[in-house]
C-alpha cells in the first residue's frame, strides 16, 4: 500500500517536474554503486560521463557512482558498507569474488532480479566465456563489465632481426621455444634479448590458468569447490613453463617481475612478452618499435582465462531498488555504450553486437589488435575462482613460485597445493 | 573539604578524558577486541561466528607459512637492526666533525627518510629489476653476469634488508648527531692528553655516553623491523613462494584478501606478545647497563 502510494506519488512528482521543466529528487530512487579502477586514470570520468546519461535517460534514479580503489578495495568497502546497514545497491566487483559474496549472502542472482521476458533474453546476449565467472548452482550472478584477457604481445622489429615472419607470431609451444631460442640473444654470458617472458609476480595464477587450459585442463569446477592442481596435465603446464627458464634457455629463470614487465618489452630486453589486454593502450603509445598483438599459442588447444570486473546486484535493497540497479546495468551494457567503453578503456567489448557498432568497426579497422581479445575469447575459460578464494588463489601462486625458483619440483608443488587447497574446500561439497 | 577534594578529581578527570577517549578507541579498545575475536571462528551469513577457545592458535601452530613468515622477520630484524644502528653511529661521527658543506651531508644523509616508503620501494624496484635494472647495469661494466634479485629466493629478503638499511641509517643518525652534540669536548681534549687513540676514546668514553641514545633506537629499530612492510606491497608481495613475506604482511593478507578476521587477530596477538616481550626484556636488561647522566 505504502510503496504503491510512494510510486504514485512519484509519479505525480515526476509529471509536476516534467510540466515544470524541472527534475525533482523528492521521491527519486537513489542507487549507491561502487566500482575499482585497476588501470587508473582517466576511467573514472568516463564512468561519470555513463552514469549522467543515464540519469539523464532516467530522472526518476539518482546514481551515487564512488570510485573505490583497486578490486580488493572496492570488495572491502562493499561488504563494510552491508555490515554497516548502509549497503550499496550494486558494485562493479572483481569476477572471482562470486563466491565468497555468495557465502556472505551479499548478492542475489540476476535470474531472481530479472521479469520480464525481454530481460530474461539479456541475460543471453553476452559471450559465454565472459559469463563463466558469473555463473554458479545454475544461475546467473555476475554481468560482465570491465573485463580482459591475457594476449601476448610480440616485437615485429626483433622477429625481423632474428630472421622470422613478423607476421607469423608462434601458435604452438614448440614454435614459441624454437622462434625463442631464435629471439635470444646472448653476448658473452649476457643475454641482451630474452625470447619471451611470462610474468609470475603479482597474478601468477592467471598466467598459469592459460598455460593450464592450452594443455586441456581447467583449475577448477563450475561449482567452486573442487581444484584440479594436481592433474597430470596441469603439472605438465608448470613444467613446461619452468622448462622455459631452465631447459630451454628462452626466459630467465626465477620469477619475472609483473610490474616491470611492460618496461622490459618496450626497452627491447624481451622479445614476446605475456601480458593483459589492458596495456594494449599504453604499449601503443610508447613503443618505439613496431609491435604486433597475438592470440597466446596453444599446445592441445589455444587458451586463456578472462578477467576483470562484473556487475553484481545487492541482497540487502528493496525490490524498487534492485528494479533500478538492472536498469542501470542494462544501460551501462547496451552495445553502444559497451563499443564506447571499450574503445576508450581498452577492455573488451563483452557481447558480440558491441562489435557490429559503427564505432567499433571503424576503430578495429584501424587497429586491428583491438580485436585479438575478442577473437580469443572463443578459446577462453574462466578465471581462478573458488570457495575461500583467497587463500587458494595464494596455494597456488606459491606452488607456481616454488617450482619456478627450483625450491620444489612442479609435481610436488602442485600436490601440495592440492592437498592444501582439498582441506580448505571439503566444507563446500 | 571533601568537596573540595570531589571536585578537583573531577576537574582532573575532565583534563584527561581527551587524550583518554582516543587512547581508549583507538589504542585499548581495538587491543581488547583483536584478543577476543582471536578466541572465535571467522563467521559467514550461513555459519554465524563461534567461540572455539584455542583453534585459531592450533591451526596457527600447524601454519607453515605462518613459521617462515615468522623466521624471515628474525632474519629482517637481524639483518636490518646493527647494520643500520653501526652505520647510523659512524655517519653522525662523520657529519659532527669539520667538514665542507656540512649541512649538505647531513641533509643528504636524512634524505631516505622523508621519503614515502612506496615512493621508495618503486625506485629501488627499477634498481634490482633484471637486465634494465641499476643493479645489473654496473655489474654488466665489470662483466659480472646478471642476477634476478628479487626472483631468487635466496637473494630477496637481502634485497628487501638493504633497502631498509638505506631508510632507516639516515633516522637514527639524528638522533646520534642529537647526542654527540651534547658531549663535553673536555672529554675528548683529556682524552687526547692522555694519548688515548681515537678508537680506545670511542670504545671506552663515546659509545658509553650514548647509550640511552642506542636503547632509545634500538627499541624503534626492533618495532620497525615488525612495522615496516610498505615496500613488500610494491617490491614483491612477500614472493618468491614466501621467501620475503614478513609477519605484518601475512596478517594483512589473511584479513584482506582471505578475509579471515579471526585468523588475522590470532596472529596480530602473536605479534603484539612477541613485541611487548622483547620491549620489556629491553629495558630490564639493557637499562642496567646504560648509563644517564
Amino acid at each position: 500500500m505504502l510503496t504503491k502510494l510512494k510510486r504514485r506519488a512519484g509519479q505525480l512528482a515526476l509529471a509536476a517536474a516534467l510540466s515544470l521543466g524541472l527534475t525533482s529528487t523528492a521521491s527519486a530512487i537513489e542507487l549507491t554503486m561502487y566500482y575499482p579502477v585497476a588501470v587508473g586514470g582517466a576511467l573514472t570520468k568516463i564512468v561519470d560521463g555513463l552514469v549522467a546519461d543515464f540519469e539523464k535517460a532516467n530522472p526518476d534514479i539518482k546514481v551515487n557512482a564512488i570510485y573505490a580503489g583497486n578490486y580488493n578495495d572496492a570488495r572491502i568497502k562493499a561488504l563494510a558498507a552491508l555490515k554497516s546497514g548502509e549497503p550499496a545497491q550494486t558494485s562493479v566487483m572483481f569476477s572471482i569474488d562470486i563466491y565468497e559474496l555468495i557465502e556472505q549472502g551479499a548478492i542475489v542472482a540476476f535470474d531472481d532480479v530479472v521479469k520480464s521476458a525481454e530481460d530474461k533474453a539479456w541475460l543471453e546476449t553476452f559471450y559465454p566465456a565472459l559469463m563463466e565467472n558469473g555463473k554458479t548452482q545454475g544461475k546467473t550472478w555476475g554481468i560482465p563489465f570491465q573485463r580482459s584477457t591475457i594476449v601476448m604481445y610480440y616485437n615485429k622489429d626483433a622477429f625481423r632481426a632474428a630472421g622470422l615472419d613478423p607476421e607469423q607470431p608462434p601458435a604452438t609451444w614448440e614454435e614459441l621455444v624454437s622462434m625463442g631460442k631464435k629471439l635470444t640473444k646472448k653476448s658473452g654470458g649476457n643475454v641482451d634479448q630474452w625470447g619471451v617472458m611470462i610474468p609470475s609476480t603479482g597474478y601468477p595464477y592467471w598466467m598459469f590458468g592459460a598455460l593450464a587450459m592450452q594443455n586441456g585442463q581447467t583449475l577448477m569446477n563450475g561449482d567452486g569447490n573442487q581444484t584440479h592442481f594436481d592433474a597430470p596435465a596441469t603439472v605438465e603446464a608448470l613444467q613446461y613453463w619452468k622448462d622455459l627458464g631452465e631447459k630451454h634457455g628462452v626466459m630467465p629463470s626465477g620469477t619475472i617481475e609483473w610490474g616491470t614487465l611492460r618496461q622490459n618489452f618496450l626497452e627491447g630486453k624481451t622479445a614476446i612478452m605475456w601480458h593483459s589486454t589492458g596495456n594494449l593502450t599504453t604499449v601503443k603509445n610508447n613503443a618505439k618499435f613496431d609491435f604486433g598483438v597475438a592470440m597466446l599459442p596453444a599446445m592441445k588447444r589455444r587458451g586463456t582465462p578472462t578477467g576483470g570486473g562484473n556487475f553484481y546486484i545487492f541482497q540487502k535493497s528493496t525490490d524498487e531498488e534492485k528494479a533500478a540497479a538492472l536498469k542501470l546495468i542494462k544501460f551501462l551494457t547496451q552495445p553502444e555504450r559497451t563499443a564506447e567503453w571499450s574503445i576508450k578503456t581498452g577492455y573488451l567489448g563483452t557481447r558480440p553486437d558491441a562489435y557490429e557498432t559503427d564505432a567499433l568497426k571503424a576503430y578495429v579497422k584501424e587497429f586491428p589488435p583491438a580485436a585479438v581479445a575478442r577473437d580469443q575469447l572463443e578459446f577462453a575459460t574462466a578465471e581462478l575462482s573458488t570457495y575461500q578464494t583467497g587463500r587458494v588463489r595464494k596455494l597456488l601462486d606459491d606452488a607456481i613460485q616454488a617450482a619456478l625458483t627450483g625450491s620444489k619440483s612442479p609435481a610436488e608443488a602442485l600436490g601440495d597445493a592440492q592437498k592444501q587447497a582439498d582441506r580448505l574446500l571439503k566444507r563446500y561439497r | 573539604m571533601s568537596r573540595r577534594i570531589s571536585q578537583s578529581y573531577i576537574y582532573g578527570w575532565l583534563l584527561l578524558m581527551p587524550a583518554a577517549i582516543f587512547l581508549i578507541a583507538f589504542t585499548y579498545y581495538p587491543a581488547v577486541a583483536t584478543l577476543a575475536k582471536s578466541f572465535f571462528s571467522q563467521g559467514t551469513a550461513l555459519k554465524p561466528s563461534e567461540f572455539v577457545g584455542f583453534e585459531n592458535f592450533a591451526y596457527m601452530l600447524d601454519d607453515d607459512v605462518f613459521w617462515k613468515v615468522a623466521w624471515n622477520n628474525i632474519m629482517y630484524a637481524v639483518g636490518t637492526i646493527p647494520i643500520s644502528i653501526a652505520l647510523a653511529i659512524l655517519m653522525a661521527v662523520w657529519v659532527n666533525g669539520k667538514l665542507p658543506l656540512r649541512s649538505i651531508t647531513r641533509m643528504a644523509y636524512f634524505t631516505p627518510t622523508i621519503l614515502p616508503m612506496i615512493a621508495v620501494a618503486n625506485i629501488w624496484l627499477f634498481f634490482y629489476t633484471p637486465d634494465i635494472g641499476l643493479l645489473d647495469q654496473v655489474s654488466a661494466v665489470f662483466g659480472l653476469p646478471s642476477h634476478n634479485w628479487l626472483g631468487d629466493p635466496d637473494t630477496v629478503l637481502g634485497c628487501i634488508i638493504a633497502i631498509t638499511i638505506w631508510k632507516e641509517a639516515g633516522f637514527f643518525m639524528i638522533f646520534y648527531l642529537a647526542a654527540l652534540q651534547t658531549l663535553p669536548p673536555e672529554l675528548e681534549e683529556a682524552a687526547r692528553l692522555e694519548g688515548a687513540s681515537r678508537w680506545y676514546y670511542f670504545r671506552r668514553v663515546m659509545f658509553p655516553l650514548l647509550m640511552p641514545t642506542t636503547l632509545f633506537v634500538l627499541i624503534n629499530a626492533v618495532i620497525n623491523s615488525f612495522k615496516l612492510v610498505d615496500h613488500l606491497f610494491i617490491l614483491t608481495k612477500g614472493g618468491p613462494d614466501n621467501a620475503s613475506s614478513l609477519l605484518l604482511y601475512y596478517i594483512y593478507e589473511v584479513a584482506f584478501s582471505f578475509l579471515d578476521q579471526a585468523y588475522a587477530s590470532t596472529l596480530t596477538v602473536v605479534l603484539l606478545l612477541m613485541l611487548a616481550l622483547i620491549a620489556v626484556g629491553q629495558f630490564y636488561f639493557l637499562d642496567k647497563r646504560v648509563h644517564y647522566r
